[in-house]
C-alpha cells in the first residue's frame, strides 16, 4: 500500500490492520510520532492526515492508502523551522518536548482552519493534547504570537 | 576593550532551550525511539492480589517455551533488592514470597516480537495463598518512618485561648509524564550491561543495577536518554525498570527493551502519598498565635521507596511559613497493601502545606479575622525561626511575594448565570530548596568541568535534563562565570561511565546546588587561563556546606535546609452549584525565586508545577478497589487539559540567596504547594463550606453543600 508521507510516497507492505503510530515509528523510522496513552486520550501521537489531527493510535495503517500524512518531521522547509516551532522555542512551550510533536501538529491545522484565533479558540483547538509539563500558558502563547 | 563590546551576559536572559530545535523538529530522541538492532522485547508479569503468597508458578506446556527468555527470582546473580533506604523492595517475588501490593512483579519474559511475548504471559498461571490486606491507616501496623519535631511547649486549653481543630485528607496522584518508563538493555564485553533509559538520577540506577546484578563500577553503564518528564516518578522507579531490561538482556544475550504502556505505568509504579494531618491550633482572640500541634500519617504502600525523606520533607513544612513560639509535628509514615508511593514533586509538602494553609483559615473564621491579615500577622520573616528552630537570616520573600501577588490579582467579576458562583482564596507557602538537613553534606555532589584545546568548554554532571531546562542553565551561568558566549559551552551526556555523581535530579536542588558548583569551576577555569595556563584543563568541584549551616538529624532541630524559596497564589474558581464542577478561572502566583536564569523557563516551571497542583485539588482522583487503582488508564484518570487550565499569571520575584548561583534559590517543587489550599479557600468564598479535603470533586463539593 501507498501513501504520501511529509510530501514523499511512503510504501508498505504488512497488514493493514496496524497502527499508523507503529509503522510510522518502526518502519518508516518517523519517530518523531510518540505514544503517550495508546488510546486517544493525550494526543502525543498526532498526526495531520489530509488537513485533519488524527490519533495515530487509532487508525489502521490501510485506513490511510491513497492519504495525505504529515507528521512532526514534515514541518520544517528543508531545515528551516516553521513560524510556530521558532514561537515554540521562544516562548518556552517546549519543555520536555514529548507532546510538542503533537502539539505542534494541532497547533498548525488549528491555524490554517482560524486565521486569527483567540486563546479560547487555541485551547479548544489544542484540548485533545495533553501537555504535563508548561500549564499550557506558554504553548498558547505562542501559538497566538503566530496569528500576528 | 570598549564596555560595549564585551559578550552579553546569559544569566537573566532567556536564551533558546539547547535541545530545543531537537524537540520540535522530531529529532530529540527518547528511549523508544531508539533503534537496536537485534533488540526483544520484553515484559513484566505481575501479581493480581494485594497481599499473600506465591503458591504456585505453572507454565502451560501447550505453548512453545524454547521460544521467549524467562527471568525469575532465581536468575538475579546479586541481591534480591531494587537499592533506595531500606531495600525492602525486592527486584521479582521470590519463590514462595510475600506478595505486599497488586502488581508486584513476579517473572520477567523477552521474546523476538510482542506477539509472542503476550502469548507467553497468557499461557503463566501463578496461584496465590491470599492474605488479609491492609488498606485503611487506621489498622496499619507496619511503620516505615515515624519523628518527631517539637519547639517550646504545645499550649493546653486556658482562659481566653481559642482552640481550632481539624483534620485534612489528601488523595493520591499520578506523576503523569506523558512518556510512560522505559530502559533498554545491552550486553557488552568483559561482562558489562548498558541500561539506557527515561530518568532522573543515574546514580541512583547505577547503584541499583550494580547491587543486583553484582557488576562493578565500569561494568555497569547507565545512560539517560531524551526523557519524557519526570516530576518525581522518575526518581526511583527507574532503578526497578532499569535492573528488570538488564537481567532479561543478560539472559537472552542481546539488548531488550522494556518500555511500559500507560496502563502499565499508571497501574504499577509510584504515586503521591496519601494521607491524614490533623491540626490543633491555639490562638489569643486578638489573633496571636500560641501553638500549633500537628499529626501527620502518610500512607506508603507495600514497599519503603523513599518514604521516610517525604516524610520529613512533610513534617518540616508541616507548620507553614509562619513564625509559631510552640510547635509539636508528629508524624509518620505506615506500611498498606497498595503499590508504594513515592516520589513527586513537592515530597510530602504540598499535603502538610495544605493542611498548614487551610488551618490558617479556620483560625481567621473563628476569630472573625480576615486571613489575610492573620497571614501578615503571623509569617515568617528575617530574623524569625522556624519549627525547626531555623533562624532565617537571609533572602525571605514572605512580604515581597504577598504585596506582589496582591497588586497582580485581577478585580473580582461578579457571575452573571446563578448556578455558578464565583470565590477567590489564597494561600502563601515556603518551599526548602536543595536535600533535607544533611542530605547535602553527605552526598557530597561532584561535577567535572573542562577547558578544551579548541576553546570550548565542557560541563560534566549526572544532573537529567527533563525538561525543566538543566542543559540551557548550566550553560548560561559556566557562559557567565568565563566570560565566553554561551556557544562556547557544550554538556557532556549523562552517562555514568562519563561524568561524576553531581546528586540526583530532584529536591528542587539542580540549578541551585549544582549550579553553584558549575558557577564555583567555570570561575576557577577562568582564574587558571587567566594566569596563563593552556587549556586542556580538567578540574573537579565538590559541594561544601556553607559554615553556616547545622542540622542535629537526631532532634530535627536547626538548618532544615540550606534557603526556602517563597511563594503566594490567589486563585479564582467558579463552582456550579448544580453539577458541583469547580473551573479554576484564573491563577496568579508571586513567587521569590532569588534570582531567575532563566526567566522564561522558571515562569514554565511555576506555571507547569501550578497546573498539577490544580490537577491535585480539583479532577485528580484515583479510585481504589481491593488494593488496585480502578482508573488506571488514561481515560479515567484525567488531567487537566488546555480547556481546563486557567491562564497563570507568574511574578518573579528576586530576591537574591547568597549561596546561589547569581542569587538563585530552587523553586521546580514550589509552585506544587499553593494553589490547592487556595482553590479549597475559592471553594469556600463561592459557596460558604469548607472541603478540608483534596481533590474536591462535584461528588464531594455537591455533598458538602447538601449537608450545610
Amino acid at each position: 500500500m501507498r501513501f504520501t508521507l511529509n510530501g514523499r510516497t511512503a510504501t508498505f507492505e504488512g497488514s493493514g490492520a496496524r497502527r499508523l503510530l507503529d509503522v510510522l515509528r518502526e518502519d518508516l523510522g518517523a519517530t518523531g510520532t510518540k505514544e503517550g496513552c495508546g488510546e486517544g486520550e493525550c494526543g502525543a501521537c498526532s498526526v495531520i492526515i489530509d488537513g485533519e489531527v488524527v490519533d495515530s493510535c487509532l487508525v489502521a495503517v490501510g485506513q490511510v492508502e491513497g492519504c495525505n500524512v504529515t507528521t512532526v518531521e514534515g514541518l520544517a522547509d528543508g531545515g528551516r523551522l516553521t513560524a510556530l516551532q521558532q514561537a515554540f522555542i521562544d516562548y518556552g512551550a517546549a519543555q520536555c518536548g514529548i507532546c510538542t510533536p503533537g502539539m505542534l501538529l494541532a497547533a498548525h491545522v488549528l491555524l490554517q482552519h482560524t486565521a486569527q484565533p483567540s486563546a479560547d479558540d487555541v485551547r479548544e483547538g489544542l484540548a485533545g493534547n495533553l501537555c504535563r509539563c508548561t500549564g499550557y500558558t506558554k504553548i498558547i502563547d505562542a501559538v497566538l504570537a503566530c496569528t500576528k | 576593550m570598549c564596555p560595549s563590546l564585551t559578550p552579553a551576559t546569559a544569566v537573566g536572559r532567556s536564551v533558546p532551550r539547547r535541545e530545543g530545535a531537537d524537540k520540535v523538529t522530531g529529532r530529540a530522541r527518547y528511549t523508544d525511539d531508539l533503534v537496536i538492532p537485534g533488540a526483544w522485547y520484553g515484559k513484566t508479569v505481575r501479581s493480581t492480589v494485594p497481599a499473600g503468597r506465591i503458591r504456585s508458578i505453572t507454565l502451560d506446556p501447550a505453548f512453545e517455551w524454547s521460544q521467549v527468555v524467562m527471568v525469575t527470582a532465581g536468575d538475579i546473580p546479586g541481591e534480591n533488592v531494587v537499592h533506595l533506604i531500606r531495600d525492602d523492595q525486592p527486584v521479582l517475588a521470590r519463590a514462595g514470597g510475600e506478595i505486599r501490593h497488586r502488581e508486584e512483579p513476579i517473572l520477567l519474559l523477552a521474546a523476538a516480537d510482542r506477539a509472542t511475548l503476550d502469548e507467553a504471559a497468557r499461557h503463566i498461571r501463578i496461584e496465590y495463598e491470599r492474605a488479609e490486606p491492609v488498606f485503611e491507616l487506621s489498622e496499619a501496623t507496619e511503620v516505615y518512618a515515624s519523628l518527631e519535631i517539637s519547639k517550646g511547649e504545645v499550649v493546653e486549653r486556658l482562659e481566653g485561648v481559642e482552640v481550632v481543630e481539624r483534620s485534612f485528607r489528601v488523595g493520591l496522584q499520578e506523576q503523569l509524564y506523558i512518556e510512560p518508563q522505559g530502559f533498554i538493555a545491552i550486553p557488552e564485553s568483559n561482562g558489562a550491561i548498558r541500561v539506557i533509559g527515561s530518568l532522573q538520577c543515574p546514580f541512583y540506577v547505577h547503584r541499583a543495577l550494580k547491587r543486583a546484578l553484582k557488576l562493578t563500577d565500569a561494568q555497569a553503564i547507565v545512560v539517560q536518554a531524551e526523557t519524557g518528564g519526570g516530576f518525581g516518578g522518575k526518581e526511583e522507579y527507574p532503578s526497578m525498570v532499569a535492573i528488570h531490561a538488564a537481567l532479561l538482556a543478560r539472559k537472552a544475550g542481546r539488548p531488550v527493551r522494556l518500555i511500559y504502556d500507560r496502563h502499565e505505568d499508571l497501574a504499577a509504579t509510584t504515586k503521591r502519598h496519601p494521607g491524614v494531618i490533623k491540626h490543633r491550633t491555639t490562638v489569643k482572640k486578638d489573633g496571636t498565635l500560641l501553638s500549633q500541634d500537628i499529626e501527620i500519617v502518610l500512607d506508603g504502600g507495600g514497599y519503603c521507596t523513599l518514604t521516610p525523606v517525604v516524610l520529613s520533607r512533610a513534617a518540616i513544612h508541616a507548620a507553614g511559613a509562619y513564625s509559631c513560639p510552640n510547635v509539636r509535628i508528629r508524624a509518620r509514615a505506615v506500611a498498606t497493601n497498595t503499590p508504594p508511593n513515592g516520589a513527586f514533586r513537592g515530597f510530602g509538602a504540598p499535603q502538610s502545606l495544605f493542611a498548614a494553609e487551610l488551618m490558617v483559615e479556620h483560625v481567621a473564621e473563628r476569630l472573625g479575622m480576615s486571613s489575610l491579615d492573620l497571614r501578615r500577622k503571623w509569617m515568617l520573616r528575617l530574623g524569625d525561626t522556624t519549627a525547626t528552630g531555623q533562624k532565617l537570616t537571609e533572602s525571605v520573600g514572605s512580604d515581597l511575594v504577598l504585596d506582589a501577588a496582591l497588586s497582580a490579582a485581577p478585580p473580582i467579576r461578579p457571575s452573571a448565570h446563578p448556578p455558578i458562583r464565583r470565590g477567590r482564596g489564597l494561600s502563601l507557602v515556603f518551599h526548602g530548596s536543595g536535600f533535607t538537613g544533611s542530605g547535602e553534606k553527605k552526598l557530597q555532589g561532584t561535577i567535572g568541568f573542562e577547558a578544551l584545546a579548541d576553546g570550548t568548554f565542557r560541563i560534566l554532571t549526572a544532573s537529567t535534563e527533563i525538561g525543566q531546562g538543566t542543559k540551557t542553565i548550566f550553560c548560561q551561568i559556566a557562559a557567565d562565570a568565563l566570560g565566553v558566549g554561551i556557544d562556547k559551552v557544550v554538556l557532556a551526556p549523562q552517562d555514568t561511565s562519563l561524568v561524576p555523581d553531581s546528586g540526583p535530579t530532584v529536591a528542587s536542588r539542580t540549578a541551585m546546588i549544582v549550579g553553584r558548583l558549575v558557577q564555583e569551576a567555570a570561575t576557577d577555569v577562568q582564574a587558571r587561563l587567566q594566569r596563563g595556563e593552556k587549556a586542556p584543563i580538567r578540574l573537579q568541584k565538590s559541594y561544601i556546606q556553607p559554615d553556616s549551616l547545622h542540622w542535629d538529624e537526631t532532634n530535627y532541630r536547626g538548618d532544615a535546609y540550606p534557603i526556602y524559596a517563597w511563594a503566594c497564589t490567589i486563585a479564582d474558581v467558579d463552582v456550579d452549584m448544580n453539577t458541583g464542577e469547580v473551573r479554576v478561572t484564573d491563577l496568579v502566583t508571586a513567587v521569590d525565586c532569588g534570582k531567575a536564569i532563566h526567566p522564561v523557563m522558571a515562569e514554565g516551571q511555576i506555571e507547569g508545577g501550578s497546573l498539577q497542583a490544580v490537577g491535585w485539588a480539583t479532577i485528580e482522583e484515583i479510585k481504589m478497589k481491593d488494593g488496585g487503582y480502578q482508573n488506571d488508564r488514561l481515560a479515567t484518570y484525567l488531567i487537566p487539559t488546555a480547556l481546563d487550565a486557567p491562564r497563570i499569571r507568574t511574578i518573579l520575584v528576586e530576591n537574591p540567596y547568597s549561596h546561589g548561583p547569581s542569587g538563585a534559590k530552587g523553586i521546580g517543587e514550589l509552585p506544587m504547594d499553593g494553589p490547592a489550599p487556595a482553590i479549597i479557600a475559592a471553594i469556600h468564598d463561592a459557596t460558604g463550606v469548607w472541603l478540608d479535603e483534596v481533590p474536591a470533586t462535584p461528588e464531594k463539593v455537591l455533598a458538602a453543600c447538601a449537608s450545610r
